[in-house]
Formats: structure tokens, C-alpha cells, sequence
């Protein structure tokens, strides 16, 4: 039995929108949505009958709730993306398109033999599946990578490694282009992964006539003004950045919910229940990524994978970040903005930000200022935000440094937290050191510079007597603790070692990129280098 | 007549490779598992459970009204409304209601709300008074304190003592083995009902039905024919649905009986990972002699197991673990002393292997770690100790088919090209300063059959219809083994029909009473038999039918693929079934089928409790970097005894899965438990999947081979097969070693490795940095860790993190000690 459910449409600059009318469509068909703001789409969908996603961990950190949502992807065009449903509260999907693995294909049954697409068609007959409990997910994850639009171009090269990010293995693109970090968010406990690992690899390309393939042909669901009061609380989608700063102004508590990949982790585990939800993730304002020739500003709410593709590459510390940061799932629905506006200590983004030397525009009612990343947090998950300002863009100076890395350190290399991140970004002049940025996660309260450790850096020859010193005092950094994750020990000889690395990757030169093309240890592909795991 | 139970037909759908049978379903969403049942029942409470939040504790008091007040809030249960046994066990030691608090996050009682959320906030709203006891948390402290539980048990053999002094080499040192959760992905779920009569429903995820209705039963003080268990499919259970599932189906029962309206009751994943039992960690202390060859002499060893709060199966697992020390290798003389922690733990419970694992790791670490002190490769440590045909188990069981382990292990070494990339990994291993590659060859020998005797039985139901469809019905449970499917293959074989005329319905204990659990890798070989009796039963009388249809001897008939056919003629087989219904022949039948020539002295702990052993080893390639300890898994190649493959694709899937899943264990899986002395003691600290992290796409080796043994017919099981789904996970010893031997690449020669387990990478890290203090290499220097100058600032950590496991991370090496003789 659920509480009463009062949906209100108000008149917003959008204009007014009639009772009742929060939808959903599934698989095709519409369904009103009569829910309040804390019921997830995953329990919303089952609620509903499509019982095929399930709840694994209601935190997306398996995957076997995902399912494909229609996102925007350039003028006229939509892109099919996975998303963990346990995540976003279902309100959020107003006015979307959700496809589950029942509407992918169907099974045997008094209609008829099976129709299944060629996703589940490869995952059935190669033992992609035991329990199968996972598999609703791997089948929806799986497709957003079948009909990734840059993927089929991947088929025709002769070999995958150009297309090879840092990071990369060569074992984890397919022939057909098919990358595996596509699964990085999704477990499976029973077949080990190498028959799931085989079946995407074994993908064709779409069919000309296949629906969704041809659905991206067509313009995404434009963003709903959906404002939802019930008994839970209240959902509101702003129309505009204005809107919305108005309504910060007046609920400085309200959440602000852009993929929900930390607000829905806070209402499964912490039992969060916000009285009011502004979702933001469709706000235009937040979704621009502006390029000149010394910055490119970054809209709070673009999420991980659209700046990936966007950068397509322009800052490549970035690029060493993407595929460590959790998995595809969440990088689907995570932003930048989410990520520093929680102010996690092992969020993976501000530790390259702040090598990068990024600066956050803050916006509220009052107007916009700039705060350097360095100077932006001041205590656990605490921040000079004032209530009423939000993070509207991340700025990066460019060009940036010409030597950088970012070295995560976690059990395990796909979708883990972090126990210690470094980012290093090193400009050398005349082989010494003419500035160095070092950014920290999971040895404080907060991301921190490793100023100790800058300065001992800085104006130096780049030579290992520096760096074993620099490395010392890197150790010496921050204030790490002993947890699950790892001991305080470890953490501090990471720090060490992280430098200590850099330099062997990164040795005496004023160019880029002589570590991967020369030398010795020299790997012919990026995995080789060791520089890509954790 | 029953036809032998090994020999197959020539027109077997056995080995044949089909995929699992509910594969269709499981892509499309379309499988129902118990939680999918809920939004198709009307009217369903669903349950909340009242953690308490201490390790040990007394319940002082109980004020459930605040909860009643709730909207929506039901009811709340509680001990007192047990109509029978307040206990979820077969032991009388696991109160289902406790009134002693014996975990931390023990549920105290379950509320009952119209919606989840409802339930929540009541559980959220019982006032519960606790006085806090002291408790025992690790295996250090239990064996301090003597805290055991059940009884010690003892595998000799010969006069250890003995052996020792006349061994040439002698080592001695200790091992601590971590535990794991199963991570089934589908948590904990029942839904409970009443049909006619008061008859109680349950639907369960449980791999034993059996004793999900027998518990039931005695908690709702009913019989067994007024409850009904049914299994529709598992997702995972991996022997956490076990015994697991018992206490949570008797109280969503308990409910259901109360209020009169169903109820479901199913963990979250939080819910489920601190409140149902794990993997037994172990702790072992042993001394090993050799010879001057490296051939083993004696082992005396002592194994303690944490059983957590309650014994649950732990007496089990300690006699698997025992008769799992030798693993793949002669010890003449041997003495081994298992006993079970009681900690203020879950109450650990079988998984996969279920002992055999911490057991068969004792001696593989105690090879690793010897191989190079006695001067030895450690594969050629190993060939040299492995059984021999004639000998026997310290246990008194001949080791059968001793042959195939160095035929196993040959064939891997082979198709590993193991020699030929010893050579290129030494090389790659000079050109690489900071990154370190190392191989290992291991084999696994495991006993199969349930080691208490009387569960080595099965029933079969076999429905054939006026159709000619089949039915089958078997006590075995599904839970993505692919149990059904070999089934499925084997009803086929036995009646002689396509695969697609046989269909199979849901576990129920209405259609297969007194089953056992399916566990021990036993489902295929015990259901399999009752399936092939039913099978064979029906056929028989059709083959009487059909003589007379054909006018031949009923010899001369044979039914195969769907067709009854005899002296030139032949008919269609629903043709057949439908004559022998005019003619009053009776088309369903039940099966039965118990493993014969098995004995055990439980007391004693000697006799044959296996059927037969299963064989394979593997070689892992894996590489270690120098700065953080982080490894990938290069390549595996497994060769693995599987008999005569019942259902290829679905052995295929058990190897690997095992094999990864092993790699889990071993590795990554790292249960983290609050052992400080603050608020939060005995808490669960990885308690999610963000927390507890399971193998991923990353842990899957770039290559992974797998061959399945030829010409291994199974004389004693159905159709020449053998157990398949315990065995694999020890291959993953393999990686282990590996890791072990790309550390000693960092450290000068002979440098002997200690690792902890879970080798995660801090581990191996700290492992690296001894080796390469061994070699005088420059390492992080202490300093890194002597800086206790810096103290922690309070708050900023998210939440009370628990304390490293002392004894599990430690860095400094254990003591390997030669005597001089």
C-alpha cells in the first residue's frame, strides 16, 4: 500500500503541465508514474511487472539492475546508455524512455519461439549465464555497447591499439570494438566472465532494421518540468539555471540530484530521505563544455562519459582518470559536479583536478565567483560552498602539463574506491622542475596538494636524488588512516612509491611521452607499462 | 532392468553440448526467482529485522508498541510468538528470537509492514535495552581464550612424531586463511503462505527444501506434511543457501501463519552480509618433515576453524578440511587436530568446497613456502609427492585412479608450454625492474560424496504424459549449476527421447520428500541416478509395449531420439505412450538412488566417505609491479577430470567460475571485521559490495584454457560423469603460487615467500618489499611506517572503519624454521 501521491503540476517558465501526467515509457509503451521521489527506478520498474532488473546491491556496484535510458547525444540524435535503476528515483525518468532486457527480446513461451537480440542471443548459447540473476543487467549493459555509434567504426581496424586509451589492455577491446570497460560496472559471482567476455566480443553490428539502432537516428525525450509533491517529499525538475538557484536560495538543504550515484547510494544504505529532490542533470546551464585555447569550462552536470567523449582526448590526465573512475554505469550518470559537491576524501576526480589546476565556478542567486579547487575544501565532505551555491562548471587552465599521471590504488583495477589516488603533473625546463601540481585522495579529510612535497620539487633537476627526496617527503603527507581498504602504512608507502614510479615513467626529458616510445622497458602497448593498474 | 549407471547409450543426449536449460529465460528477465514473486501476490507484508547493534549482548527488554504505532507498521514478531522451537537450526543452539545477542547485527525480531519502507521505519522505532558482554572476535583471541565449540576431531595415520625425527628437512610455521562471502548475487528471500487448510507455502531461495520445511515445521510446531517448500531457481547459493535460508523462511512462515496474509521476507544486501554465515576462516600451525629428496615424511598439524556464534555445519567443514590436508600428495606419517572457534561472528557456513579449500591450502602454502629452502622448482616439489596408485588417504581411502594426477598434470604443463615460458618470464623478469612475472603449476584431488553417508541419497519424480512430453521432478535445487539442464540431458538419455520432449519443474518437497541438500558437488551424480532409476523404470514397461506393438522381443526394441523401433519397423513414441495408457500401464514413476560402498567412522575418522576423487591442476601466469603490490592475471590453462562430461557447456562453466571464484577467495576477498575494543566492535566493516569486492572483468585472466580430461569414465557414477562443482575453485591455488613466485623474483635466489591470505595487493606488496630487503635492495624503508608521529585526525573517516586483521596483513614473515640436524 502506498501513501497517497499528490502530483502538481505548477506553472513554471515551462508553463503549467496537467495533473497527473509523470510518465515513463518502458519497453515502448507509457506508464504513468505515481510515485514520490524516494522510490528508485529499479523498484518502480518492478513494481510495474518488468521484474527482469534486479536488485543486487542497491548501491551500483553490480549492475544487475541496469538498464538502457535514451540520452541526447548531439542535435537529433539519441544514444542508448546503461544506467544502475536502483540509483535515480524513478521521478527522474519523467517524460524518458527505459528499455529492459524484456524489451530487448523474448523468450519461448505460448507465442512462440524465442526472438532474441543478438546480445542475448550470444550470451545464451555461449554459457553467458548460470544463475542468470546477473544477466538482465550484462544483457542491457552490453547492448548500450552494441549500439554505441563510435564502436562500429572500431570493427573495420585492422588493429585495436589506436584506439587504445591509457589504461587500456589490448585483452579488453574485441575485435568488433567492443570494450570491455562497457561491463566494468556489472558482476557475476557464477561463470568466472570468460563466456560473457566471448559473447560481446562475437558482435555484429546492428541490423539496418533494428528498432533501437534506428531510434538513435531520432531526437532524445526532451527534459520534463516535473514537480512532484507526495507524502515523501518533493521532486522538482527547474526548467532553467535560474529557476533553480531560486529555489536553492529558498531550500539550501534541498539535494541536488544529477546520475543519483551518491544521493541513491545515500537512500538505500544511509536511508536518506530528503525532503526535497532538485534533479539537474537535463539543466542546459550545466551541460556545456566551452574549449579556448587556455581553459575548457566544464558544466557541473555534464556527466563522465559525455566529457570523455567531448574531450575526445584534449587533456589527457583525464583520460588516465575516465576508465579508474567506478565503472561505465556510473560514469553514465556521474558528474563532476557530484563528485566534488559530495567532497569525498577518495573521490577519484578532485586528485586530478587539483594537478590540473582546475577552478569551480560557484553560482547562486547572488551571482557567480570562482574558487580554486585547492581552495575550495575545508573539512570533511565541507566546502566554502555557501548554502545556496552551487558548482555550476569546473574550469581547466590548458595546455596542461606535459607530463602527468594518475595513479589509483584499490584492490581491485575495474570499479573499486580508491585506498590512495596521486595525480603528478610535472612541466620540466632544462631538466629541472619549472612547477609541479600533486593532488591526493584517501589520505585526509579532504583531496589535498602535496604542497611539502611541491616544493621540495620545484626548481630542482628532475634526477632520482630529487625524487628520492620528494618521494620521502610525499610519504609524509596528509594524515592517512588504517581502514578496510588498507593500512596507514601502506597508504604512505604508495605516496612514496607513486613518486617514485612517476620518475622511472617520466624520466629526464623535456618532451612528452619518451617513456612510452623508447627505453628499455619499453612496452608496445599500454598495459605493458604498468602504468595503467590502480 | 537398470542398465550399469556408468555406461551410456550410443545415442546419448548426455555430452552433449547444450546450453543451460533456462538460458532463454535468464537473457529475456523472464526467470523467476522468489523476490520476483511479490509484485504477482496480492496483498504481501513484507518483513524488517531489528539489528542489535553490539557483538555480545543480553536483551534486557523489548517495547515493540512504539513500532505498532507506525502507519503501516503490522506487526511486530517476537520469541514469544513461536508456537513451536524458538530455534532456526538442527542443533538447538541458533535461537531464531535470541534473547542473547551473539553478533553484531544479530536480528532480535522482524517487523511486518504493509510496505518495506513501513517495516523499516518500525524496526527503526523498537525500543530494545542491552547489556553489553564481553566478546571473542578473532581466532587469536578464541584460541586464547579457549573458546570452542563441537568436537575436536583427529585424521592420524602412522607416528608423525616419528616421521619428523627421521625426516631430513624439517619446517614449521603457521597460516591464517581468510574467509569470504558468497556474494550470491540474488540475497536471502522468502515468501510464505497459507493455502487450504492452513497449509503453509513457502516459496525459498534454498538449496535444501528438505530442511527449510523440516525448520519450518518445528518453529510453527507443525508436521512436515502441513508445509511445502518450493525452490523455483536460485540466484547463487554456492552453500549459503545451505543451512542460511532456514530461519529466514520460518519467520516470513511465522508471519504468514499470524497475520494470514503472505509475507515476504528478503535481506538486502547489507542485511544479508552480516547476518548469514561465510566461509570458515582458518587458522593452521604445522611442522613438516622431507627427506633429502623432498619427499614428504610427516606433517603434524593443528587447524582451527572460526565457526562463528553457532555451530551450523562448522563440524562438517572441519571433517571436509581435515580429509583435504593432503590434497594430491603422499604423507606417511600424519597427525592433524581440527577444532571450531566460537567467536561473536555469523555463524560461518558452507561454501564451495566447504573446508576442503583452508585444508588443501595448508600443505599447497607449506609446499610453496618449503619448495625453495629444500633447493627445489616447486612444480617438481610437488610432481615428486603426488599419490601414487595403492596408496591411501590418511583417512584409509584408496586413492583411486592415483594415475591421472601426474597424467593431469603433464597434460597442463604441456599445454601451458610451461617449460618454454619458464625461460621467457626469467628473461622478462631481468628486462624489468619493477615488474615481476611468475607461473605455478598446482593439482587438486577432492573427495567426492557427502562425508556423512546417510545424505548420499536422492528421489526422482518422472511424469510422462499421454503426449509423450516429459516431466521430471528431482530433489536437487537449481541454482545456475546447471543441475536441471544435465538432468534434463540424463531423462532424455534414459528414455531414449529428444532433449526437447523433457521439461522440468520446480524443487517442491510435495513431489520429492526427504531430500538432501544440494551441496557437496553431489546434485548431478545423486539426482542423476534417481532420474536414470525413474527413467528406466517407465522405460522398461514401454519397451513390454512396444515389443508387442512390433511384434519383436522386448530386447530387440530400441528407443532412441523419439523413436521406438525393432525388427525393421518402428513407430513414434507418443504413439507408443499413448498405446501403453489404452493398455493401463502405468507412465510416471519414482526414482531412488543411494551411492553405494561408502563407510565412515565419524569418531575415528577413517574409512572411505568418497565415491571417487576428482582430478585437475592448473598454470597461472600472473605479473606483480613492484610499486604497489597490484598484480594481473595473465594467463590460466586448466586441465580438469570431469569424467565423461554429462553436459559439456555447463562443466565449462563450472571450472571457470570455480577457478575465478577461487581467484576471489584468495585474492581480493577481504572480510574485514571491527576488532578494536570501541563502540563499533565486532562490526562487519565491509559490508557492501563497495566494500567487499568480488572478482570483476579486471580478474579475469587475459587467456584462459580450458580442457576437460579424455577417456575418464567414472565407473561409479551416472553415465561415466563426475562431480564437477567444488573441485575447480582449488585451481586457484594456482595463482597463489604464482603470485608467490613473482614476488621471490624481487628477492635474491632461494628466497623463500611468505604471503598472507587474501593475497590482496597491499599484501603482496609488503611481500615484495621482504624480498627485496632479502636481496639488499632498496625498499620503502620502515620509515614509511615508523612515522606514528602523525596520528589520525578524527572525523575523517565516513564511518568506524574496523582495524586491519592483525595477523592477516601482517608483513612480517612467519616463522620457517630449518632445523639442523
Amino acid at each position: 500500500m502506498h501513501r497517497a501521491v499528490t502530483v502538481v503540476r505548477t506553472a513554471t517558465a515551462g508553463g503549467s503541465t496537467p495533473l497527473g501526467s509523470t510518465e515513463i515509457t518502458v519497453n515502448g509503451a507509457s506508464r504513468p508514474c505515481l510515485t514520490g521521489p524516494h522510490t528508485s527506478l529499479l523498484d518502480w520498474l518492478r513494481e510495474q511487472g518488468w521484474t527482469g532488473a534486479k536488485e543486487g546491491c542497491a548501491e551500483g556496484e553490480c549492475g544487475a539492475c541496469a538498464v538502457l535510458v535514451a540520452r541526447p547525444d548531439g542535435p537529433g540524435r539519441t544514444r542508448w546508455v546503461a544506467v544502475n535503476s536502483c540509483l535515480p528515483p524513478a521521478l527522474a525518468l519523467d517524460g524518458q524512455e527505459v528499455v529492459t532486457a524484456e524489451g530487448l527480446g523474448s523468450p519461448p513461451g505460448p507465442s512462440g519461439a524465442a526472438a532474441l537480440h543478438p546480445v542475448q542471443r550470444e550470451l545464451a548459447d555461449r554459457g553467458g549465464s548460470q544463475c542468470g540473476y546477473c544477466t538482465p543487467g550484462f544483457v542491457c549493459a552490453m547492448a548500450a555497447e552494441f549500439y554505441r555509434p563510435e564502436r562500429a567504426g572500431a570493427s573495420t581496424q585492422t588493429a585495436g591499439t589506436e584506439s587504445l586509451r591509457a589504461g587500456d589492455r589490448p585483452d579488453e577491446h574485441g575485435p568488433n570494438g567492443f570494450d570491455l570497460h562497457a561491463l566494468s560496472g556489472n558482476l557475476c559471482r557464477c561463470t568466472g566472465y570468460r563466456p560473457i567476455r566471448d559473447a560481446a566480443y562475437a558482435l555484429g553490428d546492428p541490423d539496418p532494421t533494428d528498432a533501437l539502432a534506428l531510434r538513435r537516428e531520432q531526437t532524445a525525450p526532451a527534459p520534463a518540468a516535473t514537480r512532484v509533491t507526495s507524502g515523501q517529499g518533493e521532486f522538482v525538475r527547474p526548467n532553467d539555471l535560474p529557476e533553480l538557484l531560486h529555489l536553492v536560495g529558498e531550500a539550501p538543504d534541498a539535494v541536488l540530484m544529477a546520475g543519483a550515484t551518491d544521493a541513491g547510494v545515500e537512500r538505500h544504505l544511509g536511508h536518506a530521505r530528503p525532503p526535497l529532490v532538485l534533479a539537474i542533470d537535463h539543466l542546459e546551464e550545466l551541460r556545456g563544455l566551452d574549449l579556448t585555447s587556455d581553459a575548457v569550462e566544464i558544466g557541473a552536470a555534464l556527466t563522465l562519459s559525455e566529457i570523455e567523449r567531448s574531450l575526445a582526448g584534449r587533456v589527457p590526465l583525464l583520460d588516465q582518470l575516465f576508465p579508474q573512475f567506478a565503472s561505465r554505469l556510473i560514469r553514465n550518470g556521474a558528474t563532476l559536479g557530484g563528485n566534488l559537491g559530495t567532497g569525498s576524501p577518495i573521490g577519484d576526480a578532485a586528485p586530478v583536478l587539483l594537478a590540473l589546476d582546475a577552478t569551480l565556478l560557484l553560482s547562486s542567486a547572488a551571482g557567480e565567483r570562482t574558487v580554486a579547487l585547492a581552495d575550495y575544501f575545508t573539512g570533511y565532505r565541507q566546502s566554502v560552498r555557501a548554502p545556496g551555491e552551487l558548482i555550476r562548471a569546473v574550469r581547466i587552465p590548458l595546455p596542461p602539463a606535459p607530463h602527468a599521471a594518475f595513479y589509483k590504488m584499490a584492490k581491485r583495477r575495474f570499479d573499486d574506491i580508491s585506498s590512495v589516488a596521486v595525480a603528478i603533473a610535472v612541466r620540466l625546463e632544462a631538466g629541472a622542475v619549472a612547477s609541479v601540481r600533486i593532488g591526493l585522495g584517501g589520505v585526509a579529510a579532504t583531496p589535498v596538494r602535496a604542497l611539502a612535497t611541491e616544493e621540495t620539487l620545484t626548481g630542482r633537476t628532475w634526477d632520482t636524488t630529487t625524487v628520492a627526496r620528494a618521494a620521502d617527503v610525499l610519504a609524509g603527507e596528509g594524515t592517512p588512516l588504517d581502514d578496510h581498504r588498507a593500512s596507514a602504512r601502506y597508504r604512505r608507502a604508495m605516496l612514496e612509491q607513486a613518486l617514485l614510479r612517476f620518475h622511472v615513467e617520466h624520466p629526464r626529458s623535456d618532451s612528452p611521452h619518451k617513456a612510452a616510445t623508447g627505453g628499455p622497458n619499453v612496452p608496445k602497448n599500454g598495459w605493458d607499462t604498468g602504468e595503467v593498474t590502480r | 532392468m537398470s542398465t550399469p549407471l556408468s555406461r551410456r547409450p550410443p545415442q546419448a543426449v548426455v555430452g552433449h553440448t547444450v546450453a543451460h536449460e533456462s538460458a532463454e529465460l535468464h537473457v529475456t528477465g523472464a526467470a523467476l526467482y522468489t523476490d520476483d514473486l511479490v509484485g504477482r501476490t496480492a496483498a504481501v507484508l513484507h518483513a524488517w529485522p531489528v539489528q542489535a547493534p553490539h557483538t555480545h549482548a543480553r536483551v534486557t527488554g523489548l517495547r515493540t508498541d512504539p513500532a505498532l504505532g507506525i502507519p503501516g507498521v503490522v506487526r511486530v514478531l517476537t520469541a514469544a510468538d513461536v508456537p513451536g522451537t524458538n530455534d532456526a537450526g538442527v542443533k538447538q543452539d541458533e535461537p531464531l528470537f535470541p534473547d542473547e545477542v551473539m553478533y553484531h547485527g544479530h536480528a532480535v525480531c522482524w517487523v511486518l509492514g504493509e510496505t518495506l519502507e513501513a517495516a523499516r521505519l518500525g524496526a527503526e522505532a523498537v525500543e530494545v535495552t542491552y547489556e553489553p558482554l564481553p566478546s571473542v572476535l578473532t581466532l587469536a583471541e578464541a584460541i586464547a581464550q579457549e573458546s570452542f565449540q563441537g568436537t575436536a576431531r583427529t585424521v592420524a595415520r602412522g607416528d608423525a612424531a616419528a616421521g619428523l625425527e627421521r625426516s631430513v628437512h624439517r619446517f614449521r610455521g603457521e597460516l591464517e586463511i581468510g574467509g569470504q562471502e558468497h556474494f550470491y548475487l540474488e540475497t536471502h528471500a522468502a515468501l510464505a503462505s497459507l493455502d487450504d487448510g492452513g497449509q503453509v507455502f513457502v516459496q525459498s531461495s534454498t538449496q535444501h527444501p528438505s530442511e527449510t520445511q523440516e525448520i519450518v515445521a518445528h518453529v510453527l510446531g507443525l508436521r512436515s506434511h502441513e508445509v511445502t517448500v518450493q525452490c523455483l531457481r536460485m540466484g547463487g547459493g554456492f552453500g549459503g543457501k545451505e543451512m542460511q535460508p532456514h530461519g529466514l523462511a520460518a519467520v516470513a512462515a511465522l508471519g504468514a501463519v499470524l497475520t494470514g496474509r503472505p509475507v515476504r521476507l528478503r535481506l538486502n544486501r547489507t542485511q544479508d552480509i552480516t547476518m548469514t554465515g561465510k566461509r570458515h576462516p582458518f587458522h593452521a600451525s604445522w611442522e613438516v618433515g622431507f627427506d633429502a629428496d623432498g619427499r614428504l615424511q610427516a606433517l603434524r598439524a593443528t587447524l582451527t576453524s572460526d565457526g562463528g556464534w553457532s555451530l551450523d555445519l562448522s563440524e562438517a567443514v572441519l571433517a571436509r578440511a581435515l580429509c583435504h590436508v593432503d590434497n594430491a600428495y603422499f604423507v606417511p606419517d600424519v597427525e592433524l587436530h581440527g577444532r571450531i572457534a566460537r567467536t561473536h561472528k555469523t555463524s560461518q557456513t558452507a561454501f564451495r568446497g566447504f573446508g576442503g579449500p583452508q585444508g588443501m591450502l595448508v600443505l599447497e602454502d607449506i609446499l610453496g613456502r618449503c619448495a625453495p629452502a629444500l633447493g627445489l622448482d616447486p612444480t617438481e616439489l610437488r610432481r615428486r609427492n603426488l599419490y601414487r596408485p595403492g596408496q591411501s588417504t590418511p583417512y584409509g581411502q584408496p586413492v583411486r585412479h592415483a594415475e591421472r594426477l601426474p597424467a593431469v598434470l603433464d597434460e597442463v604443463t604441456q599445454r601451458a608450454d610451461l617449460a618454454t615460458r619458464h625461460t621467457e618470464i626469467a628473461a622478462f623478469n631481468t628486462a624489468h625492474p619493477h615488474r615481476k612475472r611468475g607461473i605455478a603449476c598446482t593439482p587438486v584431488k577432492f573427495g567426492i560424496s557427502f562425508n556423512l553417508t546417510a545424505f548420499n541419497q536422492a528421489g526422482a519424480l518422472v511424469h510422462v504424459y499421454k503426449d509423450g512430453s516429459v516431466l521430471i521432478n528431482h530433489g536437487g535445487t537449481e541454482m545456475g549449476q546447471g543441475l536441471h539442464t544435465k538432468m534434463r540431458q540424463v531423462a532424455a538419455t534414459a528414455l531414449g527421447v529428444p532433449l526437447g520432449a523433457v521439461r522440468l519443474a520446480p524443487t517442491r518437497t510435495d513431489k520429492v520428500p526427504n531430500t538432501s541438500a544440494t551441496a557437496a558437488s553431489s546434485g548431478s551424480d545423486l539426482n542423476g541416478g534417481a532420474v536414470k532409476d525413474a527413467c528406466e523404470q517407465i522405460r522398461d514397461r514401454l519397451t513390454v509395449v512396444a515389443a508387442d506393438l512390433l511384434g519383436v522381443d522386448p530386447g530387440e526394441v530400441d528407443v532412441s531420439d523419439g523413436t521406438v523401433s525393432g525388427g525393421g519397423r518402428s513407430v513414434p513414441w507418443p504413439e507408443l505412450v499413448r498405446e501403453a495408457y489404452l493398455r493401463r500401464v502405468q507412465l510416471f514413476a519414482a526414482g531412488y538412488y543411494r551411492t553405494e560402498g561408502l563407510h565412515w567412522d565419524a569418531t575415528r575418522m577413517q574409512g572411505e566417505p568418497f565415491k571417487y576423487f576428482a582430478y585437475g591442476a592448473a598454470v597461472s601466469e600472473v605479473e606483480v609491479d613492484g610499486f604497489t603490490g597490484a598484480y594481473t592475471f595473465l594467463r590460466t590453462d586448466i586441465v580438469h577430470d570431469v569424467g565423461d562430461s554429462l553436459s559439456p557447456l555447463v562443466d565449462l562453466g563450472q571450472i571457470e567460475g570455480g577457478f575465478v571464484q577461487g581467484v576471489g577467495w584468495l585474492t581480493l576477498e577481504d572480510l574485514r571485521w571491527d576488532t578494536s575494543d570501541g563502540d563499533g566492535r565486532g562490526r562487519l566493516a565491509t559490508r557492501a559490495a563497495s566494500t567487499y569486492k568480488l572478482p570483476s572483468f579486471s580478474e579475469l585472466p587475459a587467456e584462459l584454457n580450458v580442457h576437460l580430461l579424455e577417456h575418464a569414465t567414472e565407473d561409479g557414477a551416472v553415465y561415466g560423469s563426475k562431480a564437477v562443482g567444488e573441485p575447480p575453485l582449488m585451481l586457484a591455488f594456482s595463482v597463489r603460487e604464482a603470485l608467490r613466485q613473482a614476488v621471490a623474483a624481487f628477492g635474491p635466489a632461494g628466497h623463500v615467500v611468505e604471503l598472507a591470505c587474501p593475497s590482496t595487493p597491499e599484501a603482496v606488496f609488503w611481500a615484495v618489499q621482504a624480498a627485496r630487503r632479502a636481496r639488499g635492495a632498496p625498499t620503502v624503508p620502515d620509515g614509511a611506517g615508523a612515522r606514528g608521529d602523525r596520528q589520525p585526525v578524527d572525523g575523517h573517516s565516513p564511518g568506524p572503519y574496523a582495524e586491519a586483521h592483525p595477523s592477516v596483513s601482517s608483513p612480517e614473515p612467519l616463522v620457517t624454521r630449518r632445523t639442523v640436524d
